[in-house]
């Protein structure tokens, strides 16, 4: 089970899976878009985590997996709570109303 | 276990880069989940049962259905739809120029770095201990951390009252 | 006694004090008494120190009154110094000066600032005073600054006028840059010579420095330059006839008598310095005669009574100049001396004349005075007399002769320079006596206009000093007609004396020259002026003589030149300057910090997507420099 699966492997699947966040959170105007992108970008840094500590055989790569998804979590909450405020002062969520033009 | 590897990383590529495409928050947000379950079977297939296990009930089985409850709450579906009606393909440029270099950067590490595969399976156990044992004080950070998180999510979510008068208007 | 002598500044110095202080308090009676009295008391204290002068050792008082600068090996004690040279010169400011105050009792009694004048007189004499016996070149300058800011308050005595604030501080400009050589030479003096007492800086220099070299002629040139600044001689010469805006007392004192000699007193008090520079003493002598031509010219131009005045004076003290030119000390002084008699008597007869015909300045609007007003017609004509230098009868002539003399028989281009004296004589006696044939003798331009006739404090100084300006001559008589010589031995302790003597027949025909220049003077004033009234009006017909005529009348254009030359460059200059270029260097700080702010603001303008796009590139790059390094 634990078989030869090389690091270097899902190492390279995580930097994919981060280019994908990465481009989703340049691209995309709405604000949920943008947290969600953010949250792919914390799973594939998790991967790389795990990956490397399945290389050595070490369990602080699932610790510091522990640690990141504590950190989406809290991220996440209050992320989403910006979301309603923006909600109920703009009506919308597209990201560019936070410019200083609509008084943001 | 390779061929299951590479099967679940082409269902999490996938799966991902719809999410990043896609008009409908609730169908980005299934593709999303989607994804987030193929990476956990990685995990596994990495020798990693925790992590596969707390991917799942965590960040597929919490988050994202946080994710769901506001896009819900706040009906966005329809709003979504109009908004990225004006997404242009000129917009990807840069934000693809930007991953194409990161990924060039890891890569040229990655080709340079010996590679080797593990081995064994690293249970729940050997990950609570270490969590008790050196990383003790980074639990109580992230307690904190969390903590911290969740009065600052009541605080900004919080109704604007006529009578409200206290705290930065955000 | 020999404590007299500080009271002779004391005096005035006090009368100063009491009416700046109580005079707006006080009856115009008390004032004038205060005013005239002390410098009346200043002239009786100089004659009770004669007998202790008489009986000191080399004829030198000296007086020793307070410590004052002492720093380091700098020791300028308060010391006056009474010799014969600083005695006639007390004598002439306290003597003629008291007669001018008494004169100004009555012409200045309808004037607001009564007090403020005679408060300012007296201060001017107070300093005049240290000025002409200070022992120290020190004491010297404070007595130098004293009567350049009296003359600055009293040319702008009516000060609502702003012409007249102008004037004044022109005067003081343009004497200021006199002021400052001076400054540079005294300084100079103390680096190179270690004192500022005037005996020994004499002795020290004569010692030291030889004959013709580079540090005495700077220094001299230094001095020579403060004297034309306050003498106004070329080319610091455009204040004086602007300082004629003051009150005719005022110019009579301060612009004729005392304070523009101030100039020739100082070369001579200094002169072992400029015979230790044989080619600045020369340029003193050129100044001279290029002054008294020039001035003269401006003279025979003028329509303003006061003005034709002014160039007068400008033209005598270039006599004066040209007497310390060839080294005839005592000729200069002297001709200070009758100078300060018949000039003071000329600017108080105009002041008697402008009073009387309800302040009219101009000549031309003059007329038939001499009929009615006998005494200042007679009075002015005396003084007039010996400004032009008639022969034998007039002091003018002796003081003017004996320096036209000296100059002759100098050598090098003394000769040349007696030309200019002669010609200059010969204008003099023209302008001169144009103003009297013109104002006064001449048919009134207006028959029956009123005039306010002169009471006695103006009458009896009037008189007293026409006395004097025909008699003081008897002083110093040429050998050729008789030889009295008592004034130049009165002074020959003090001020060397040529030893050059010409042969007698050359000066028994120069002072010939001079008469007969001086007579024909007066006839052509005469014929050109007296004779045919009608045709003052339109002196001259065609246009490039009416040109030359307005150049002469607005004094040879210096006005103008310097304010091409000097005060529009200053204007232009200031004017740039007022935009601060160190303050915008300064300022440029702050603005460069607000430009910032607003550059960095455009980040903070909360929008999200930017911020992160750049907090992405931020990272790849980042991550770039990890790989590469």
């Amino acid at each position: 089970m634990s078989g030869a699966v090389p690091m270097s492997w899902a190492l390279l699947l995580a930097l994919v899976l981060f280019a994908l966040g990465l481009i989703g959170l340049l691209v995309r105007r709405n604000l949920v878009f943008i947290l969600m992108s953010i949250e792919v970008m914390l799973n594939a840094a998790g991967l790389a985590f795990v990956a490397a500590g399945a290389r050595w055989g070490e369990p602080d790569g699932q610790v510091m997996f522990l640690f990141i998804l504590a950190v989406a979590a809290a991220e996440v909450a209050i992320g989403l709570a910006l979301v309603l405020q923006m909600w109920r002062r703009f009506g919308d969520v597209d990201a560019d109303l936070t410019g200083r033009r609509d008084g943001g | 276990m390779l061929i299951a590897f590479a099967v679940a990383a082409t269902v999490a590529v996938a799966a991902t880069a719809l999410m990043v495409s896609s008009r409908h928050p609730v169908h980005a947000l299934l593709d999303l989940i989607l994804s987030l379950l193929a990476v956990a079977v990685i995990f596994y297939l990495l020798g990693a049962p925790l992590a596969a296990a707390l991917e799942v009930i965590v960040y597929a089985g919490a988050i994202m259905v946080l994710f769901l409850f506001v896009v819900m709450l706040l009906d966005l579906g329809r709003v979504a739809e109009e908004a990225q009606a004006a997404l242009e393909p000129r917009a990807l440029r840069v934000p693809v120029l930007l991953a194409a270099v990161l990924i060039a950067e890891v890569m040229s590490l990655l080709v340079q770095a010996p590679s080797g595969a593990g081995g064994r399976q690293v249970g729940a156990a050997a990950v609570g201990g270490a969590l008790f044992g050196p990383y003790l004080i980074a639990v109580e950070l992230a307690a904190l951390l969390l903590l911290a998180g969740l009065v600052a999510a009541v605080h900004v979510g919080r109704r604007e009252d006529a009578g409200d008068t206290r705290g930065s208007g955000s | 006694m020999a404590g007299a002598l500080p009271f002779v500044i004391a005096f005035p110095f006090a009368g100063f004090v009491i009416l700046a202080l109580a005079g707006a308090r006080m009856s115009r009676r008390a004032v004038a008494a205060i005013g005239a009295g002390s410098v009346g008391l200043a002239a009786a204290a100089a004659l009770v120190a004669i007998p202790a002068w008489l009986a000191a050792p080399h004829r030198e008082l000296v007086c020793t009154l307070w410590r004052w600068i002492e720093a380091g090996s700098l020791s300028t004690p308060i010391m006056l110094r009474l010799d014969a040279l600083s005695l006639v010169m007390t004598g002439v400011v306290t003597g003629v000066g008291f007669l001018i105050h008494l004169y100004s009792i009555e012409y200045m009694r309808d004037d607001d600032g009564y007090a403020r004048f005679f408060a300012a007189m007296n201060l001017f004499v107070a300093a005049m005073l240290v000025l002409v016996l200070a022992d120290t070149l020190v004491l010297l300058l404070l007595g130098w600054e004293g009567v350049g800011l009296c003359s600055y308050l009293l040319i702008g005595f009516w000060y609502r006028d702003p012409a007249n604030g102008r004037a004044a501080r022109k005067a003081f400009v343009v004497t200021r840059i006199g002021d400052t050589a001076m400054l540079i030479g005294l300084l100079v003096l103390f680096d190179r010579l270690g004192t500022f007492a005037i005996p020994e800086l004499m002795a020290r220099a004569a010692a030291r420095w030889p004959v013709g070299s580079p540090v005495a002629i700077a220094v001299a040139a230094l001095l020579l330059a403060g004297a034309v600044g306050k003498s106004a001689q070329l080319p610091l010469q455009t204040w004086l006839p602007d300082a004629m805006a003051g009150p005719t007392p005022v110019s009579a004192l301060i612009h004729a008598a005392t304070m523009v000699t101030a100039g020739v007193y100082l070369i001579a008090r200094t002169h072992v310095l400029f015979e230790l520079a044989p080619p600045v003493q020369t340029a003193v002598a050129v100044v001279g005669v290029l002054t008294l031509l020039m001035a003269s010219f401006a003279a025979l131009a003028q329509h303003d009574i006061k003005r034709v005045l002014a160039y007068s004076t400008i033209s005598q003290i270039g006599y004066m100049f040209l007497a310390l030119g060839v080294g005839a000390w005592t000729a200069a002084i002297f001709h200070l001396v009758t100078h300060a008699f018949f000039k003071a008597l000329l600017f108080l007869g105009a002041g008697a004349v402008i009073h009387a015909v309800d302040g009219e300045h101009d000549i031309f609007k003059m007329g038939g005075l001499a009929r009615r007003m006998p005494l200042t017609f007679w009075t002015f004509t005396a003084a007039s007399a010996s400004l032009a230098g008639l022969p034998l009868v007039t002091a003018g002539f002796y003081s003017k002769d004996l320096i036209l003399w000296r100059a002759l028989s100098a050598p090098g281009i003394g000769p040349l320079l007696w030309a200019g004296g002669l010609a200059g004589a010969f204008l003099t006696a023209v302008y001169i006596f144009r103003v009297v044939f013109i104002a006064f003798v001449r048919p009134a331009a207006e028959p029956g206009r009123a005039l306010h006739r002169p009471g006695p404090w103006i009458g009896v100084p009037l008189v007293v000093l026409a006395v004097l300006a025909l008699t003081a001559g008897a002083l110093e008589v040429p050998r050729t007609l008789g030889g009295v010589h008592l004034f130049s031995h009165l002074l020959s302790g003090v001020l060397p004396e040529a030893a050059h003597e010409g042969s007698l027949g050359l000066e028994a025909g120069a002072q010939l020259a001079a008469a007969v220049v001086a007579l024909a003077g007066v006839a052509v004033a005469w014929w050109a002026f007296g004779r045919r009234p009608e045709s003052v009006a339109a002196p001259l017909g065609t246009a490039p003589r009416r040109r030359v005529f307005e150049l002469w009348a607005d004094g040879w254009g210096f006005d103008a030149l310097y304010d091409r030359v000097v005060v529009r460059p200053l204007v232009r200059l200031s004017e740039a300057a007022k935009g601060d270029a160190i303050d915008a260097l300064a300022m440029s700080i702050a603005g460069l910090a607000v430009r910032l702010n607003r550059g960095l603001a455009l980040t903070q303008d909360g929008r999200v997507r930017r911020t992160l796009a750049v907090l992405a590139a931020g990272a790849v790059l980042v991550g770039a420099l990890a790989v590469l390094t």
